[in-house]
């Protein structure tokens, strides 16, 4: 039962993956603008035009195109760039460590801090300091991110004049340098992502105790922390799980704009400037990456709320 | 007896109030004195609203969101836990005081192991360590009689049946060795098959244990089978109370009677109303012929999981069919069959001789509209964000194209046909009664003005009062408008006096249908048997009378499991002949006209059974009487 149902959501994940490239394909297809015009600039002739489209094979049928483009992706090469001719991989590469760097402090910060603080909050529904966290979360949900960026880098770079103000990467830091380097990134992250999570960590417990099984727990004489931890929490680890997984899925792609504020050399930051020189291939694959980080995390996602309920965990 | 027992709990002055949208005190419990004394049960009984929850909530210091305690005292050997501190009361609650809830399938925690949660409370308070609660828990799996007792605690609660986990919750309630067990409704929710099944078990724990309990309820034949001392209430207030012989047999107060005559009676032939009404004329409304049905999808013609084999029934037109039989029997799934919610695997549903498509969907507006269905849950089935009257409107508008001023009319008829004001066109679902609620469902269904409705156990979630109330709409409703109905219930006395024919359904097959006095008169199918005589009867001792008949003892110790073959009853049936009834499809015998009863025995067989069974019946109320164990004559 549980094991045909991670299947099935296996499989629904790789049909995800193929629709989503037909899409990016056609998607990036339609973009105005020529490559080969790009490339050879003002001095093109009409026959050296056609003669690199020939070479790019960009003069084939969409659809030959696209399954000569899925065949190399899937035999992992992601081609060669279209503005610059190194290869994609080499350009990629670089860029998703620092991404995944970036991705994984952050979580390592933001996830123990969000369910603490949502735990925390539950606990004491109604209390000035659950209000606080309440508003707080509220507040940062519908404040843009370059607008907390902006405030961070006014008060901890041009007043205190304790960080700097970018995060671009050479390569050969010290760890202690790489911290400073990206605490104003992961600072302005940590708090974007969080605000959701303790939010979603809060109502999820919140919605489970006013289960009646809960009420019996405290005509057990069971204390309120224990209730909270042992009798709601793995009720509620379901809804958690799940925004735990759309917030990393953001972290890897949905950046580009702190990325840009801070020059940060990361994955989303690469893809806009595809966008800019018409490089099809880049912008594909980068696209590729991205919803592949989704459909991965949305799986772990729901893998994980399949085997925390004990109803599929041990069938009858 | 009682007073020269030790006092455990004195409830004296009690009051419990709630504060309204004005800030108003609302009072709940009016000052309310009782007192429990050791090994003693104590019956706290009244309709909803009475406040006996809230009153026995009481003893665990708690009450429910909202309300507070404005008064009084209840004192635990002598000390109130009404001002005790936090971590007193926390002490207090599972640890003196342990509380059984009415529905132990919302009340285990899903995603807890069982024996955690039936240690949980005793290790909590340091009544008992892991060990040691862990083995106690075990001798309770067998003293409660659960099957596999030395491992039920390793499985998860949805892994156990409604009825063991009702037994769990009691070992749960008694594994720190409370001074007071508050069971809260615990049998109400649950099949008469059940229902003795726990009683007998929450019976013989209580005296094996010698621990009190307040046992709260609306039923008085339930009471009559637990209770030393009856405290009977009204609205926040005691009517009456005594020993449990004394308001049983000799009740003083006129709500107690009232009580008494709305408690549900024995099912017996005669009950219901005589089929005499102009609209009833002996066609077909509906009929199902050999219908196979099951859920899962259908392969090579038979579903997957198959729920109902080779049914044949038919509810001419104005009456009114009961469907009994315990849950997992398929009642529900037979009017989900006729509404074309469930298209049957084989077989037809047919209405006014023409054949009906099996699913909704292709069903025509008209077909649609003469056959309407009646969900238990009236919370779930009204949508909460919607007017009465837009609920109500909505099937006039779609079915009859009813709209302004008409269709505004049209919902004042309506609600008054449920004997409602017109004015609660403008209410909201919330702001109304279970009982209420049930009538806008049933209103919602005569919108349609239909020919056919099929009731599935809508009286079942509410008390016995509300629940009368609504059976004698229904049967006004069928006076007036002469429409049929498929009446499902598990509870045979209400079925006794409403329907005109009954059916009997047993894991999936009709074992026995006709006229509802026949069936209710011997011969009985053994089915039939084993329901009729789970109904409890208002007299003490009842329930051990019951178990010392040969069908109990079967019938009970086992559930309802669907077959693919022969009769799926065999294996409760202590008629049952081996070798033929778990092979072979048992014949249909034909009594009187349209009564049926599908059994391998013979009639004269059923006939001899029934007489042996009554011989030995009059032996037990002769030793009653007499006091002595009769002489051979």
């Amino acid at each position: 039962m549980m094991m045909r149902m991670v299947w099935q959501r296996i499989g629904i994940g790789f049909a995800t993956l193929i629709v989503v490239s037909i899409i990016v394909f056609i998607a990036t297809s339609l973009l105005p603008g020529d490559v080969a015009q790009i490339i050879l600039g003002q001095s093109a002739t009409p026959e050296t035009l056609a003669a690199l489209r020939a070479e790019l094979g960009l003069d084939q049928p969409w659809y030959v195109r696209y399954f000569s483009w899925l065949g190399d992706m899937m035999t992992g090469d992601l081609g060669i760039s279209k503005a610059g001719g190194a290869t994609i991989a080499s350009l990629i590469g670089g860029r998703v460590g620092n991404t995944l760097q970036m991705a994984a402090l952050v979580a390592v910060i933001s996830i123990p801090i969000s369910i603490a603080l949502g735990l925390w909050a539950a606990m004491h529904p109604g209390t000035w300091l659950d209000r606080i966290v309440t508003f707080g979360t509220l507040a940062t949900i519908s404040v843009p991110e370059f607008f907390i960026a902006t405030v961070l880098v006014l008060i901890l770079a041009v007043e205190l004049q304790l960080l700097p103000s970018t995060a671009y990467l050479t390569g050969n830091e010290s760890f202690g340098q790489l911290l400073k380097a990206l605490a104003m990134p992961l600072v302005t992250l940590v708090i974007v992502v969080s605000a959701q999570m303790i939010r979603m960590t809060r109502a999820g417990i919140l919605n489970v105790m006013s289960s009646p099984y809960i009420e019996m727990a405290i005509l057990k004489g069971v204390p309120r922390k224990r209730i909270i931890l042992r009798h709601a929490f793995y009720n509620a680890i379901g809804p958690i799980v799940n925004v735990i997984a759309l917030n990393l899925a953001y972290l890897v792609s949905g950046v580009v704009i702190v990325e840009t504020i801070f020059a940060y050399p990361g994955l989303a930051k690469l893809m806009i400037d595809g966008v800019q020189t018409r490089d099809l291939p880049l912008v594909q694959a980068c696209a590729m990456i991205f919803c592949g980080t989704y459909v991965v995390l949305i799986l772990l996602a729901d893998i994980g709320s399949i085997v925390s309920n004990p109803r599929l965990r041990n069938p009858k | 007896m009682a007073e020269d027992k030790e006092k455990l709990f004195e409830i004296e002055g009690l009051r419990i109030s709630a504060k309204n949208d004005e800030g108003e005190e609302v009072k709940i419990v009016k000052g309310v004195d009782f007192n429990i004394h050791k090994g003693e049960v104590v019956a706290l009984i009244g309709e909803s609203g009475s406040g006996k929850t809230t009153i026995s909530l009481a003893t665990l210091a708690y009450t429910k969101p909202g309300l507070y305690f404005s008064g009084g005292e209840c004192r635990l050997f002598g000390k109130d836990v009404l001002s005790m501190s936090p971590v007193e009361q926390r002490d207090l609650r599972g640890g003196n005081v342990a509380y059984l809830a009415q529905s132990a399938a919302a009340t285990f925690n899903p995603a807890i192991t069982i024996n955690e949660q039936v240690t949980e409370a005793a290790v909590l308070h340091g009544r008992l360590t892991q060990e040691e609660a862990n083995e106690r828990a075990i001798e309770l799996y067998h003293a409660l009689e659960l099957p596999d007792a030395d491992r039920i605690g390793y499985r998860y609660p949805h892994q156990v049946s409604g009825g063991q986990l009702q037994r769990l919750m009691a070992a749960m309630a008694l594994c720190g060795k409370p001074d007071l067990m508050v069971l809260d409704e615990p049998t109400t929710a649950l099949d008469v098959t059940t229902q003795i099944e726990v009683l007998k078990a929450f019976k013989k724990v209580i005296r094996e244990q010698n621990s009190a309990a307040i046992y709260v309820t609306h039923d008085l034949a339930v009471v009559a089978q637990v209770a030393d001392h009856i405290v009977v209430l009204y609205a926040g207030e005691v009517m009456e109370q005594g020993s449990a012989d004394q308001i049983i047999n000799n009740p003083q107060h006129a709500y107690t009677k009232r009580l008494m005559a709305a408690a549900r009676p024995k099912p017996t032939s005669g009950m219901g109303e005589a089929v005499t009404n102009e609209h009833h004329r002996d066609i077909d409304n509906i009929e199902v012929k050999d219908m196979t049905a099951g859920y899962g999808g259908i392969v090579d013609g038979e579903p997957v999981v198959p729920i109902l084999r080779d049914i044949n029934v038919s509810v001419r037109n104005g009456h009114v069919v009961g469907v009994i039989g315990e849950s997992g029997c398929g009642k529900s799934t037979l009017a989900r069959v006729m509404a074309g919610m469930l298209p049957p695997a084989r077989g037809d549903v047919i209405l006014d001789g023409k054949k009906l498509e099996g699913s909704l969907k292709n069903r025509s507006l008209e077909e649609l509209q003469k056959v309407q269905f009646v969900f238990q849950m009236a919370d779930t089935a009204l949508n909460p964000k919607q007017l009465i009257g837009n609920i109500i409107g909505r099937p006039l508008e779609f079915y009859h194209g009813l709209t302004g001023k008409e269709k505004h009319k049209k919902v004042s008829e309506i609600l008054e046909m449920v004997e409602l004001p017109p004015a609660f066109a403008s209410r909201y679902p919330m702001e109304l009664s279970g009982g209420q609620k049930q009538r806008i469902n049933l209103a919602r269904s005569l919108a349609a003005n239909p020919e056919v409705m099929l009731c599935d156990e809508v009286t079942s979630a509410l008390d016995s009062i509300v629940g009368a109330n609504v059976i004698k709409l229904l049967t006004d409703l069928r006076n007036k408008t002469g429409v049929s109905f498929v009446f499902i219930s598990h509870d045979l006395s209400t079925v006794a006096s409403f329907a005109d024919e009954i059916v009997v359904l047993y894991a999936g097959r009709v074992v026995e249908q006709g006229p509802v006095n026949d069936v209710l008169d011997p011969p009985f199918h053994p089915y039939t048997r084993l329901l009729i005589s789970s109904v409890p009867e208002m007299r003490i001792g009842w329930l051990e009378d019951t178990m010392q008949k040969r069908e109990m003892a079967v019938g009970i110790a086992r559930g309802v499991e669907i077959t693919r073959r022969g009769c799926p009853f065999y294996n409760r049936c202590p008629m049952a002949i081996e070798g033929t009834c778990e092979m072979d499809t048992p014949p249909l015998r034909q009594l009187k006209e349209g009564h049926e009863i599908h059994c391998h025995q013979t009639i004269e067989a059923l006939e001899e059974a029934e007489r042996e069974a009554q011989q030995i019946l009059h032996g037990y109320e002769k030793i009653g009487e007499d006091d002595q164990i009769p002489t051979a004559h």
